[in-house]
């Protein structure tokens, strides 16, 4: 959300980042960045659910470890009914990215905090890591035989030169596509939070006009509530994006 | 990081694109490529790491001594209904046993009772008839003795009586023979 006093009414003030301990290493600038700050914070919210909530094990678990079991047990489902039983071996990460960009989102959605996923740059370096790890791992589980992922069966071989390429082109547009459906969702949805807002002050400052300033007020309530909404189906997609993606590494002759 | 230091100054200036990214939209800022991405990959790298190593294989193992102490306990549950069954059907053949025995000893008893009963019953019916003999003989004797008795009255009368009526000595063997005759 917008800083308190910011020099006007800019839905994209938000989104700058700032340094906050500046840091070079090598020549390469590794500053501690407001968006490094609540990359820590998202990840600090996970371990407190995971690791403090479950450090009693109880057979009869607390509030948090209820929680902790419930994320497990959801992301457990989604891993195995998407990508099946040998893709229980991604678990590990499809969980951590689901719970890492779950917890990015939601404290994102609080004023005065910085939206993680608003940041183009990470979510792509999550979305080509996940493509290059998918080719990795293929070529490394099915050598040249994985490269049959484009050749799709049963297709006669006199469309192949047409099909083959367009395959090529879903493949590559896949981290396009991952990256931007998380960052541009979130980065409207910020954005359009902003702009009501906005339109309360100007309104509030607009003499008799200032009768209307609750409408755009209740807009805003309304766009919290789906910007809720779109914090966790947003996680989810891409946690469930990346477990279909996963499969194309485990089994690529379908 | 000079423009970072100033942009806190600019705030108060009109155009929001003031600071020293003016032309970038933020997000696409290029300067903060290598920052971003190095500290995800720190973050996210100890985050997974903390995952995978700790929490997961935790929530795991919690998951199944739950599912085994749940096992566990259902199984024990049925092992126990089964032998409380056990133990109701035991208990029920021993009181059916227990039942017949009793009522067997109750039916014994009471025939050796009526047996011991009908015994003493005979035995002292017995006693009775021999004292109602008894009894009846000596009221036959005495009987028998008054009747005699009555009859030497009855001559003794008689002869009273003749004498009264006829002033005349009367012989006693004629008069105990009259009697004799008049005697039913």
């Amino acid at each position: 959300m917008s800083e308190a006093g910011a020099p006007v009414l800019d839905p994209i003030h938000q989104f700058h980042v700032k340094v906050i301990a500046p840091l070079h290493i090598f020549g390469v600038d590794a500053s501690f960045t407001n968006a490094a700050l609540f990359m820590v914070i998202a990840a600090l919210a996970v371990v407190v659910v995971m690791l403090i909530g479950t450090s009693s094990r109880n057979i009869v678990p607390s509030r948090l470890q209820t929680a902790a079991e419930a994320f497990y047990e959801f992301s457990q489902d989604m891993v195995r009914q998407t990508a099946g039983e040998d893709g229980m071996r991604f678990f590990p990460l499809v969980f951590t990215l689901f719970m890492f960009i779950l917890a990015c989102n939601v404290i994102g959605l609080w004023p005065y905090t910085f939206e993680v996923m608003a940041q183009i740059f990470v979510t792509a370096t999550f979305a080509f890591s996940i493509i290059f790890l998918v080719v990795g791992y293929g070529v490394y589980k099915h050598g040249l035989h994985w490269f049959n992922v484009f050749k799709p069966s049963g297709v006669s071989p006199f469309m192949l030169p047409f099909i083959v390429p367009i395959e090529v082109l879903s493949f590559i547009s896949r981290p396009v596509t991952l990256s931007v459906r998380l960052f541009a969702n979130i980065l409207a949805g910020h954005i359009m939070l902003v702009v009501f807002g906005g339109f309360v002050v100007m309104l509030l400052g607009a003499g008799a006009y200032a009768l209307l300033a609750p409408l755009p007020l209740a807009g805003i309530v309304l766009l919290t509530a789906f910007e809720g909404l779109v914090a966790v189906l947003q996680a989810y997609v891409f946690a469930i994006l990346t477990c279909v993606y996963l499969v194309d590494a485990l089994h690529p002759g379908h | 990081m000079a423009s970072q230091a100033a942009e806190g100054q600019v705030a108060g200036t009109e155009v929001p694109a003031s600071n020293a990214h003016a032309d970038v939209f933020p997000p696409f800022d290029t300067n903060y490529f290598a920052p971003q991405i190095i500290w995800l990959a720190i973050v996210f790298g100890l985050l997974y790491l903390l995952m995978s190593k700790i929490a997961l294989p935790r929530v795991a193992g919690i998951l199944s001594s739950r599912r085994n102490a749940v096992d566990d306990d259902l199984a024990a549950a049925a092992q126990a209904q089964f032998d409380a069954s056990q133990a109701a059907t035991a208990h029920e053949k021993t009181l059916a046993e227990a039942k017949a025995r009793a009522q067997a000893l109750g039916q014994q008893a009471h025939a050796e009772a009526a047996q011991a009963a009908g015994a003493r019953r005979a035995q002292l019916e017995a006693d009775l008839a021999a004292k109602l003999a008894d009894a009846e003989k000596q009221i036959g004797e005495k009987k028998s003795a008054a009747m005699a008795n009555v009859e030497s009255i009855a001559v003794e009368a008689t002869h009273a009586i003749l004498q009264q009526l006829t002033g005349k000595p009367v012989e006693a063997g004629a008069v105990a023979a009259a009697v004799a005759a008049a005697k039913p």
